[in-house]
């Protein structure tokens, strides 16, 4: 077991290695001058000099690469060209709002469509399969900021249920804080709560034709146990690598989540420095989100052993 | 899912006419898609100036002269909703096409060359893992926003998903007898590829080019909406959301419309897509 996650571990690095060969290649390969692209658009000479040295934009590619690279293993990405602040603490600073956000989101989200998923393939064919599986269309289609601006429209604008945007900080405590994120959560969730029902329906529909179902079902074991236990246990292993594949809608969404509900999180320090063109931190987002994405889908290969033991690689 | 009818023994069946009764969604996708398409290639027809603006009607709701409204510069949200189609079939078709060509390439090369195979794949599991729309965020800041270039940077993320379908393809019929009969009597690789092995992506890829078209509308449109996309002088379903947001509560429709648009056809290029996916795979229909 030990073994098997220590060599899952080990294969995440050359998938962060190309994340990174990838990520430095975007800013070598396009055209003009890297230090002019950091420095931006209000750069004088002697500034894009000083960055070019800074960065030893002078010296080989390799080399860049190699500094860079080792740079970032040790937690530093860069220094902001706005603010002069580095990335690292940047984001940092802002992880809270974006990482309450995803949480609540995944774990609503998950609760949702797994139950939806259930009751459809348990339901196969009747109305509210169908109901399920129209609402999953419709959650692919429906762009997050116009279901983000309708709900808004709706529950605080119109209702006055629930505050127009905004974030408090979990420290002001629990009740205020969640307030903020329902409607960020529902948004941001709708599209990845279609994903997992879907595959959550199908996959059980796999398993409810087995003859094991058809034998409990004959010997009397009631309804709930037989699809919880016998049936979602073994549909679970694509239900799971689908949650974390999903992750990366997640991802997008959240920043774009935070700029229609005007979150102060890492996906808002994005949009702010697309403007500013701070380029350092485009870069440095990108590194963190896709080391997030990896580590999620590292748990997923892990929590299968967990539900298939027949599963060892 | 439609109900099965029995089989009816009709003089001239055809593929199309079966295609209608067994698989509304078809229709239905493709007809909204095409009147919207429609709409699109007869802009200039149909509605008045998308860029025009009066100050003096800004903010205006839907009237006689405005169908939809006007937004918060005075411009007619009917001619800019219309004109905006232009962009999100252009982006969603351009993408679809650019990522199938090149991922189709690469698919059947690493799928054939078990050697070429893992490192092509690797590199792949690396752009996946960069999320697609930080990816597009960047190239955007580094190259500049332009149409071609939003279309570029939306159509790399696509191309690892392309890749892994078509090697999966060919992994699935590399070892079959008629494919080691075309090697043994010593036809050429390029042809074995493209006689023997590109049919069997065909159908999967057209599914799959209906998905990435519907995402490539969703991905242009909040690149858009968060101002790293198209340039701000086409009126884009994204950027008009963008540009209204402030005035949510006294002019919805400014919002609304553009959003209504743009659910409405990647709405349709899904259900298209499911209704292809049933009529060409049907071992997968009964299930999804």
């Amino acid at each position: 077991m030990i073994a098997y996650i220590i060599r899952r571990l080990l294969a995440t690095i050359p998938v962060m290695v190309i994340v990174g060969v990838f990520v430095f290649l975007l800013l070598h390969l396009a055209p003009g001058d890297p230090a002019a692209i950091i420095a931006g658009d209000n750069a004088t000479e002697e500034n894009i000099a000083a960055i070019r040295s800074r960065l030893g934009l002078d010296r080989p590619l390799l080399a860049q690469f190699g500094s860079w690279a080792w740079a970032i293993a040790q937690g530093d990405l860069g220094v902001s060209m706005f603010s002069n602040l580095p990335v690292t603490t940047l984001v940092l600073q802002r992880a809270e709002p974006t990482i309450a956000l995803a949480t609540t989101t995944l774990i609503v989200a998950i609760s949702i469509a797994v139950t939806i998923g259930v009751l459809a393939a348990w339901k196969a064919g009747s109305l509210l399969d169908r109901a399920v599986m129209g609402f999953a269309v419709m959650g692919f289609s429906v762009p997050v900021f116009v279901v983000g601006y309708m709900l808004v429209y709706v529950f605080a604008l119109q209702l006055r249920w629930l505050p127009v945007q905004g974030y408090v900080p979990i420290s002001q405590g629990l009740w205020p804080c969640l307030r903020n994120l329902i409607l960020p959560s529902v948004a941001l969730g709708l599209a990845y709560v279609a994903l997992i029902a879907r595959i959550t329906r199908a996959s059980m529909l796999d398993v409810l034709a087995e003859d094991y179902i058809r034998t409990a079902n004959a010997k009397g074991v009631a309804t709930v146990p037989v699809l919880l236990r016998h049936a979602l246990k073994n549909a679970a292993v694509p239900i799971v690598t689908v949650i974390g594949i999903g992750v990366a809608l997640l991802i997008s969404g959240v920043v774009i989540t935070e700029s229609v509900f005007n979150i102060p999180g890492v996906g808002r320090l994005v949009v702010d420095a697309i403007a500013r063109r701070d380029y350092p931190i485009i870069q440095g987002v990108m590194i963190i989100f896709s080391g997030v994405y990896v580590i999620v889908n590292l748990c997923v290969d892990i929590v299968y052993t967990f539900l298939d033991p027949r599963i060892r690689y | 899912m439609a109900a099965v009818s029995p089989p009816v023994v009709t003089a001239a069946p055809g593929w199309l006419a079966d295609t209608v009764r067994r698989h509304p969604t078809i229709v239905v996708g493709a007809v909204l898609l095409a009147i919207v398409a429609l709409g699109a290639l007869l802009a200039p027809v149909i509605a008045g100036d998308p860029i025009a603006f009066q100050p003096i009607d800004r903010l205006k709701g839907p009237s006689a002269q405005f169908w939809l409204g006007t937004d918060s510069l005075g411009r007619d949200v009917y001619a800019r909703m219309v004109y905006g189609a232009r962009i999100s079939l252009l982006v969603g078709l351009s993408v679809a096409a650019i990522s199938i060509a090149i991922g189709l390439v690469i698919g059947l090369v690493a799928g054939y060359f078990p050697r070429v195979d893992t490192v092509v794949m690797r590199f792949m599991d690396g752009i996946m893992a960069i999320p697609a729309i930080l990816l597009a965020i960047a190239l955007v800041a580094v190259v500049g926003a332009s149409v071609q270039v939003v279309i570029i940077a939306i159509a790399i993320p696509e191309i690892p998903r392309v890749t892994r379908l078509v090697r999966a393809v060919v992994l699935s019929v590399r070892d079959l007898p008629y494919v080691e009969a075309a090697q043994a009597s010593g036809t050429r690789v390029a042809r074995i590829l493209r006689r023997h092995i590109l049919p069997n992506t065909v159908a999967p890829l057209i599914v799959q080019a209906t998905y990435i078209c519907a995402s490539a509308i969703l991905t242009e449109a909040g690149l858009s909406f968060l101002g790293a996309g198209t340039p701000p002088e086409f009126p884009t379903w994204g950027n008009m959301i963008a540009s209204s947001r402030l005035y949510l509560q006294i002019a919805p429709w400014t919002i609304f419309a553009p959003g209504f648009c743009l659910a409405l056809v990647v709405l349709s290029v899904n259900l298209l897509g499911d209704g292809l996916r049933d009529r060409l795979d049907p071992r997968i229909a009964r299930r999804m």
